[in-house]
């Protein structure tokens, strides 16, 4: 982002802003106490992994797995997030768990994809009307934040930039009036 | 002592300390240019050019690390993991803000020539006579037509690319080819041009971004990536532009980690004899001398060295017989305007990203309209399609949803406001007498806001541009209109002002201290009023038109 991007204030992102790039957060106290490596042990990556998987399928392009997104959530969580967001988010996965088990009497991994789908659906729902409604300093909803970070870390991922999207380094010229037609994909960047 | 003299000193590399040095050393002078911060060198030390975006392990996001250790320009969009080695390390240089006052500083070669907006307009002589017309502060020394010549000659160097678009408030310069508005930016122009009769225009942006090769540089590529240093040196930049210039001649020293601590006053020719230097890295202080010095060190730090260099006769500093010196400091006000979403264009798009947006000059409070405050305000921006990031309320989750995402979403068009801030007294910065940076000199102390002249106008920007994108025919218009901080627009001006007289002004006619003519400050600390175009332009031209002043001068024997 630069400048001239900061100004243009047109992306209307999943709830409203995006979580962690608050400018007057509380989390610039030193150090996070929360701990958060538990993230990133096997069980737990592939869990988010299947979780992005299930917001950003592999379609005829890959999905969030193959582009490892819940490795990507980890990082952000851990180095970007306010100690607040990082507890929700921890707590976060429990209550998504929670929620599959209630529904469906089985755990997220066991799932079958329809049941994920279902279940991340009735989330966004909840989420979307959550945040639509939420004071600004009351806690952020689990399911804005995982929904954010697989997008962010998909469509900014190699896979996500090179195979969902079209990806020019070095373009070498503009065009103002450029022919678009249905199905074609979106530039990478900005 | 020998080797420490030479004819000319420049404090300071950023945009003016750069064209200082090019000036002086065409001009035949031996010139030495002081940084107080690190070398970068052109194309090789920009480490994140070609880096791909997935390349950065929090995609150029700020991490709370980074928040804790830039209390400041976290405040901004400035925080961000590309080209965090650019901005100065705010442990090791404190400042106080008596007032909220964000400032955002560079502390390398270059300064903030590296990450600069671009946008390049010339003034008009309704910005210069505005003082003298409103009856506050001081008028300005100079006209348009002091400046014009000047204002060409620095665009010819520099490469400005724009439209010669024949707006009286907005003079036209010698442009490279400008950029091309998009489909939509195009229409909404042609609509509010026929709408408002003429008064109003969308222009493209004026942007110091060359657009056909130019004195070895290679013209913009469009990626957008300018304030990461563009390998291709397309935009301008003392590494890309002044420095190799002033190289060539064979006439400059660089020397980086130089922090001047003060300027070497002689009581008896009542002009400098040259500049206390503190090695950065050494801590050793060392003495270099000059029959001429131009202060470029930027507004705040440029003020900074004149305090420092307070002898018995200059107690305030030199140039503070006026008493101004620190006193009128300006930025620019924003965080104020509308965006809205633009039906249809589907089967259009953008190819390239253009490093730059569109331009709506000012057109408040003049032909005679009296508004309820004075002066007035631009407005920047762009039209664009929308991103993976939009909201898609139809869709959840799943692959319809990503399929979806994946191509682009429907234009959008936002503008957002420039405006002008007056030149108040009571704006001010001094040096703390107990707080120390690293290097054991006193920081600045900055006490300045926004006040009702500017509070009034930002009603005005915010309603303007919620108007004109709804008469354009832009849907689901929101205007906003933030806190206005000072600051936060990165043109801070004004501590060191020029005028027409030494009982009200730091500076004359052509930059030089009234109270020690041998010195000239060509930074934004010169500024006598801000106007409300972005004004490295005018920083350029005042410095190459003291420059020459100077040599002139020099020959002449004057100073």
């Amino acid at each position: 982002m630069n400048r001239r991007e900061a100004l243009n204030r047109v992306a209307l992102l999943v709830g409203g802003s995006v979580i962690g790039a608050d400018f007057f957060l509380s989390g610039c106290k030193s150090g996070s106490s929360v701990d958060t490596e538990d993230l990133f042990n096997q069980q737990t990556q592939a869990f988010l992994n299947e979780v992005a998987d299930t917001i950003l399928p592999r379609t005829q392009t890959p999905g969030a797995k193959d582009a490892n997104v819940g490795n990507f959530m980890a990082v952000m969580v851990r180095d970007c997030y306010a100690d607040d967001d990082q507890k929700v988010f921890k707590k976060g996965i429990k209550q998504l768990e929670d929620a599959c088990d209630k529904k469906f009497k089985v755990g997220f991994m066991e799932a079958t994809v329809e049941q994920r789908t279902q279940l991340l659906t009735d989330l966004d729902k909840e989420q979307a009307a959550y945040s639509k409604t939420k004071e600004k300093e009351a806690p952020n909803h689990y399911f804005t934040m995982v929904k954010q970070l697989t997008l962010l870390g998909y469509f900014t991922s190699e896979i996500g930039c090179t195979k969902a999207q079209r990806y020019l380094p070095v373009p070498g010229k503009y065009d103002g009036n450029y022919p678009y037609k249905k199905g074609d994909k979106a530039w990478a960047l900005a | 002592m020998a080797t420490n003299t030479y004819d000319a000193i420049v404090v300071g590399s950023g945009i003016s300390g750069g064209w200082a040095a090019k000036e002086l050393t065409e001009k035949g002078l031996k010139t030495l240019m002081l940084e107080r911060g690190r070398n970068i060198e052109h194309i090789k030390d920009y480490v994140n050019a070609n880096t791909a975006p997935w390349e950065f392990a929090h995609r150029g996001n700020a991490t709370q690390q980074m928040k804790k250790d830039y209390p400041v320009i976290k405040r901004d969009y400035v925080l961000n993991e590309t080209n965090l080695d650019y901005w100065v390390n705010e442990h090791d240089s404190p400042y106080i803000e008596k007032q909220r006052f964000d400032w955002f500083r560079g502390y390398h070669v270059g300064g903030r020539s590296l990450m600069w907006g671009r946008q390049s307009y010339r003034w008009h002589d309704t910005d210069f006579e505005a003082n003298a017309k409103d009856g506050i502060a001081v008028d300005w020394p100079i006209r348009y037509k002091d400046l014009a010549p000047w204002y060409s000659y620095v665009e010819r160097f520099a490469g400005i690319s724009g439209n010669k678009d024949g707006i009286p408030i907005l003079p036209d310069g010698d442009f490279m080819p400008p950029m091309e508005l998009n489909v939509v930016e195009k229409d909404i122009a042609a609509r509010i041009k026929s709408l408002y009769k003429g008064s109003r225009h969308m222009v493209i942006g004026r942007v110091a971004n060359i657009t056909k090769p130019h004195e070895n540089r290679t013209n913009c590529q469009y990626r957008n990536k300018c304030w990461l240093g563009c390998p291709f040196g397309a935009y301008f930049s003392t590494q890309s532009s002044t420095l190799p210039a002033a190289m060539r001649t064979g006439n400059l020293t660089l020397r980086p980690w130089s922090i001047v601590t003060r300027v070497l006053y002689d009581k008896d020719t009542k002009l400098a004899k040259g500049v206390e230097v503190l090695d950065a890295e050494t801590n050793k202080t060392y003495e270099y001398y000059a029959k001429v010095i131009f202060l470029n060190a930027s507004t705040i730090n440029t003020a900074a060295v004149l305090m420092r260099s307070a002898n018995d006769v200059w107690p305030g500093g030199l140039g503070s017989s006026s008493g101004q010196l620190g006193h009128n400091i300006m930025d620019h006000h924003l965080n104020v305007g509308a965006w809205g979403q633009v039906d249809g264009y589907e089967d259009k798009y953008t190819y390239g990203r253009r490093a730059n947006g569109i331009y709506i000059p000012r057109y408040r409070n003049l032909n005679g309209e009296k508004r309820d405050y004075i002066r007035g305000f631009g407005y920047q921006g762009s039209a664009s399609r929308e991103r993976w990031s939009r909201n898609i309320p139809e869709l959840s989750i799943g692959a319809k949803f990503k399929d979806e995402l994946s191509e682009p979403g429907g234009w959008s068009m936002g503008i957002g406001g420039f405006g002008e801030v007056l030149p108040y007294h009571e704006n001010r910065m001094w040096l703390d007498k107990t707080t120390k940076d690293k290097w054991g000199l006193s920081v600045p102390v900055i006490d300045a806001v926004v006040r009702d002249n500017e509070n009034k106008m930002r009603i005005d920007m915010m309603n303007d541009a919620a108007e004109m994108l709804e008469a354009t025919g832009v849907k689901n218009v929101n205007s906003y209109n933030d806190t206005a901080v000072l600051g936060r627009g990165i043109h801070e001006m004004g501590t060191a002002r020029m005028g027409r007289d030494p009982k009200t002004s730091v500076l004359n006619e052509f930059n030089q201290v009234w109270d020690a003519k041998n010195v000239y400050v060509t930074d934004g600390a010169a500024m006598t009023s801000a106007a409300c175009q972005n004004p490295s332009l005018t920083y350029m031209a005042l410095t190459a038109r003291a420059a020459d002043h100077a040599v002139s001068e020099l020959k002449k024997m004057n100073i």
